[in-house]
């Protein structure tokens, strides 16, 4: 039988990919947000399988405030990614280097 | 093995397999197509729980808008990924060192845990079974009550999110012309024709 340790194992897997993915594509900014997104895709199993295994439904509804910030930051990134690469030429993170002291 | 067990472990492994592809796969292209294919199964294992409504937002706003979004830029941009991705042999050994640990740990905590049995008897608000009401409906009578100005601070949150995407990526490129209603208006016929007299023979400066 399914029980809430499989989902949580699930959702502990597709974050270790997510931080996995950051380490690993160190240079490619959109990579990292869609890890982002992979990490918060974990939250959310998590919050949805600990809200329906104890009854209880305001998980879901954190849920839905955590994909609500997503989006925005996922809108957000992207915009500053498309404002930076017009302005630069180039979106590897080592290029990132304006605002340093 | 029941139906829904068979189901679940098409999912997960589906779900797994995506998000191992979106951080491995040489085109970000294809990383954004396994992106979405990992929010279409995770949507699936919602509904398996039991969130339905969660389940179709997810397709909905993920799969509809974010991941349609990094599609548009990663096409927009005209970036040389390959040399984007050099260095990542480099950083295989840390980064999968860091991943190995964090998810032995991480799989430990779970195969470990145990919930209070008190916290299960006193929930927030008792998520109704499928046959008193539908998903949707109860989790609409928790987030329009209890959790009312939360629901509008998120709705603040995109709107900022919105205002701040347009303001950043509006620009004004001058020498483009654009239509002006208020000026084509305000044209009287003095501004826009004239009228000269015709020497015989002389034709006219133009």
């Amino acid at each position: 039988m399914i029980g809430l340790s499989h989902y949580l194992t699930v959702a502990a897997i597709l974050f270790t990919l997510g931080v996995l993915g950051i380490f690993i594509n160190r240079k490619n900014v959109i990579v990292i947000l869609m890890c982002v997104e992979l990490i918060l895709l974990a939250v959310n199993i998590n919050l949805v399988a600990f809200s329906t295994h104890l009854g209880d439904i305001v998980g879901q509804v954190f849920a839905l405030f955590v994909l609500t910030v997503a989006a925005a930051e996922a809108a957000i990134g992207l915009a500053i990614l498309v404002v930076f690469f017009r302005n630069r030429g180039s979106i590897a993170v080592e290029d990132v280097s304006m605002m340093k002291g | 093995m029941t139906a829904a067990a068979a189901f679940f472990y098409l999912f997960a492994a589906i779900t797994v397999a995506s998000g191992f592809m979106v951080i491995a796969s040489r085109n970000p292209v294809s990383s954004v197509l396994f992106l979405i294919l990992a929010f279409v199964n995770a949507a699936g294992l919602f509904v398996l729980m039991g969130a339905e409504f969660l389940a179709m937002i997810l397709v909905v706003v993920y799969v509809g808008a974010v991941a349609v979004l990094f599609l548009f830029v990663v096409m927009m941009l005209d970036v040389d990924f390959a040399e984007l991705r050099q260095g990542f042999q480099e950083y295989l050994p840390v980064g999968g060192l860091i991943g190995a640990v964090f998810l032995v740990e991480l799989l430990l905590v779970v195969g470990s845990w145990a919930i209070d049995p008190g916290l299960v008897q006193a929930p927030l608000a008792t998520a109704p079974s499928g046959e008193q009401m539908t998903n949707t409906r109860a989790l609409g009578l928790v987030l329009y009550t209890n959790y009312f100005f939360f629901f509008q601070v998120a709705g603040l949150i995109l709107l900022v999110a919105m205002i701040g995407a347009i303001v950043l990526t509006l620009r004004d490129r001058p020498g483009v012309k654009r239509q002006d209603i208020a000026v084509q208006n305000a044209r009287t016929q003095d501004m826009a024709v004239e009228l000269r007299k015709v020497p015989n023979r002389q034709g006219v400066e133009v």
